[in-house]
């Protein structure tokens, strides 16, 4: 017979089952939190010492910052500051016209060379061409700014006198003095291979997100490759794409090497001028105490003019990458 | 009596007949052939107008061909394919040029004794023996290693809050960090001059370049380790929470180690980043052309800035030499950077 063994009376305590991190997940939390949180740290600072340092000018120009044109400090005999004046306007149009006449040439090239790359090339001459796109991605901006200067600048001012030529009823193209070399089309002409891979590899991304079943209704319907990408590529990647040429063209607002190469003006084929980047890194070396506070400011309006840019930029890929028709 | 059994030719429809083939290459050498003679009859000259010529009569000659073949709609997709196989020709040239131009002229001024010398008693235009980039390398090899050093906690815990802890604040925080990889690196420099250096430094030094430079490392590390983080399947979380670990010991143990390889990646392509970066060095690193290995004091040199002072103060065919050496060690460097990283990642994808 058997005997059933009587349950023990002793139930052991009970365990509390709880969704409260442990005392290590809290510091690992706290911790991760604090290092997530240091790129708002990074920028609030930066914001705020550029803002520190060039806020008296800022203050002193006022509007005068962006509108005004002249850059100048006059000195009497003995080293005193007579009469200062900061003013950034021929740099900033310089600056957003460099960038223009760049997003202007690039952005074409970079979204027919992304649809070559996802809809056209076969897939060994695909990872190839990709891996050669990432490379230039990964290039120092000084590489291109040396290269345009020794080779594109003398066939690039052949274009340049060629344009003149044919096109010089129209202002932009109209040159005061045939000075052609250094002129922000060229420039333009170096940033635009300069933000090629970036709005390459931007525009690729958006386009390889493209649904698979509508290409391939697209094709079921007898479309053919140019129909296809009409009709459901570019409706669906339209956003991404500005959004990747806005973040070429933040990239080409703030490079400084090109630009202290190349100087710019308005009228884009003739070559004097200046540009806000290249400006701070030639002033600076001879700059004082009051001159320095100045270039901070130009910095502060270089700052927000990359971040604006960006912003949208972001905002652009983010929210309208992912609709479509 | 026998069943015949019929085993059906495996055939690609898909593919270009012989026939369509031999239109293709027909179109292409008839437009060689053409833009040599547009060249030759037209004033305009040199190798841009032959390669633009030869896409013009491609386009014209695909269009005409297709046209005949199968009609208008397929005609206007033959421009487009010309047209996006120009671009991409357009993109890639420049990067074989510049290639191409820095290996041809660097290695001019390439020379055994320029790695073991520095600038400290040679000028620019002293001919190519004497002085060398030894400090550049040096300079730039401690600063790029300090600014690793700073950036890469603060990156790979900015990736980890946006995968692992996925908090309120992860939205700000992505497109911050996007925000942040657009800083022109001017404004790097402006920010360490304006803030260490002026009030508390009073002094250029290797440390004040290799912060400006971490700066800009920052967002290029943190969003290539969130991509391989975003990768890394979610079973692999949950397995280790299921064993009863906590979400510490999980990422500690399980999810960074899987990420390794893609950790190492995104460190390599933040250093190539960088390591070219002119403007934050020539503002606080100061520049100098002697070799210095504390980073802590005096002004400390590298290769951007080695490549920007030969090419500004220079002007003889030395200079020009030294400058483009100076490039050439530069790209041997991102290349190499670059293939190791390449190499990692495909090993990583193998596995």
């Amino acid at each position: 017979m058997s005997t059933i063994q009587k349950p023990p009376t002793e139930l052991p305590a009970r365990r509390e089952i709880t969704t409260k991190p442990r005392f290590s997940d809290r510091v690992f939390r706290v911790v991760v939190t604090t290092g997530g949180l240091s790129s708002l740290i990074i920028l609030g600072l930066i914001l705020a010492f550029l803002t520190y340092r060039g806020f008296g000018v800022v203050r002193t120009e006022g509007f005068g910052l962006i509108t005004s044109s002249k850059w100048d400090v006059v000195e009497d005999e003995f080293g005193n500051v007579v009469s200062q004046d900061y003013g950034l306007a021929a740099m900033l149009v310089g600056t957003i016209l460099c960038a223009i006449i760049a997003v202007l040439v690039g952005v074409p090239i970079s979204i027919l060379s992304a649809l070559y790359l996802e809809f056209y090339a076969t897939s060994k001459i695909r990872t190839f061409l990709i891996s050669l796109i990432d490379l230039m991605a990964a290039f120092p901006s000084i590489l291109f700014g040396l290269w345009g200067f020794a080779i594109l600048m003398p066939s690039a001012e052949y274009w340049a006198k060629l344009l003149n030529k044919y096109f010089d009823w129209i202002p932009v193209f109209e040159v005061p003095a045939p000075v052609f070399t250094r002129s922000p089309f060229i420039a333009g002409l170096v940033l635009a291979i300069m933000i090629i891979p970036i709005c390459t590899s931007v525009s690729r991304e958006v386009f390889s997100q493209t649904p698979l079943d509508r290409i391939q209704a697209a094709y079921a319907l007898g479309a053919s490759r140019l129909a296809m990408i009409r009709a459901v590529v570019i409706p669906f990647g339209r956003g991404g794409v500005v959004g990747g040429a806005m973040l070429g063209l933040g990239r080409a607002m703030g490079d400084t090497v090109l630009n202290i190469v190349y100087q710019v003006n308005w009228q884009v084929l003739f070559g004097v001028g200046g540009n806000v980047a290249s400006l701070i890194l030639l002033k600076i070396g001879e700059a004082d105490m009051e001159e320095t506070k100045a270039l901070m400011a130009a910095g502060l309006v270089l700052f927000l003019l990359t971040l604006l840019v960006n912003g949208i930029a972001n905002l652009l890929v983010n929210k309208l990458g992912k609709s479509g028709r | 009596m026998s069943t015949e059994t019929l085993i059906p030719k495996p055939s690609r429809p898909w593919l270009a007949t012989p026939k369509e083939r031999f239109v293709t290459l027909q179109n292409f050498l008839l437009s060689v052939v053409s833009s040599y003679l547009i060249v030759l009859v037209t004033p305009m000259k040199g190798k841009l107008p032959l390669f633009f010529m030869f896409f013009f009569s491609l386009i014209i000659l695909s269009f005409i061909t297709q046209y005949r073949a199968k009609g208008k709609a397929a005609a206007q997709d033959s421009i487009l394919t010309v047209v996006s196989v120009l671009a991409m020709s357009i993109a890639v040239v420049p990067i074989i040029s510049i290639v191409g131009t820095i290996i041809a002229r660097g290695y001019q001024g390439l020379h055994w004794s320029m790695f073991t010398q520095d600038m400290s008693q040679a000028t620019v235009n002293d001919p190519i023996g004497t002085g060398g980039i030894l400090h550049a390398i040096l300079g730039t090899t401690i600063m790029v290693s300090i600014a690793l050093i700073i950036s890469l906690p603060i990156a790979l815990l900015t990736a980890l809050y946006l995968t692992e802890i996925k908090g309120r604040l992860s939205a700000p925080i992505r497109f911050l960090v996007q925000a942040m990889s657009g800083v022109p690196s001017i404004v790097a420099g402006l920010f360490i001059l304006s803030s260490i250096v002026y009030p508390i430094t009073q002094s250029y030094s290797g440390l004040m370049g290799s912060l400006a430079l971490a700066i800009l490392m920052i967002p290029t590390v943190a969003r290539t380790a969130e991509e391989v983080l975003l990768l890394i399947p979610n079973d692999l979380r949950e397995a280790g929470l299921a064993l009863g670990a906590t979400q510490w010991r999980t990422v500690a143990m399980v999810v960074v180690p899987a990420v390794k390889s893609g950790l190492i990646t995104a460190v390599i392509l933040g250093v190539a980043r960088i390591i070219g970066e002119t403007a934050p060095v020539l503002l606080v690193s100061g520049g100098g052309d002697a070799t210095n290995l504390n980073p802590l004091e005096g002004p400390m040199g590298s290769i951007p800035y080695y490549v920007w002072k030969s090419f500004l103060l220079g002007g003889t065919e030395e200079s020009s030499h030294r400058t483009w050496a100076g490039l050439l060690i530069l790209l041997i460097w991102v290349l190499l950077l670059f293939g190791v990283a390449r190499l990692i990642s495909a090993r990583a994808g193998k596995r």
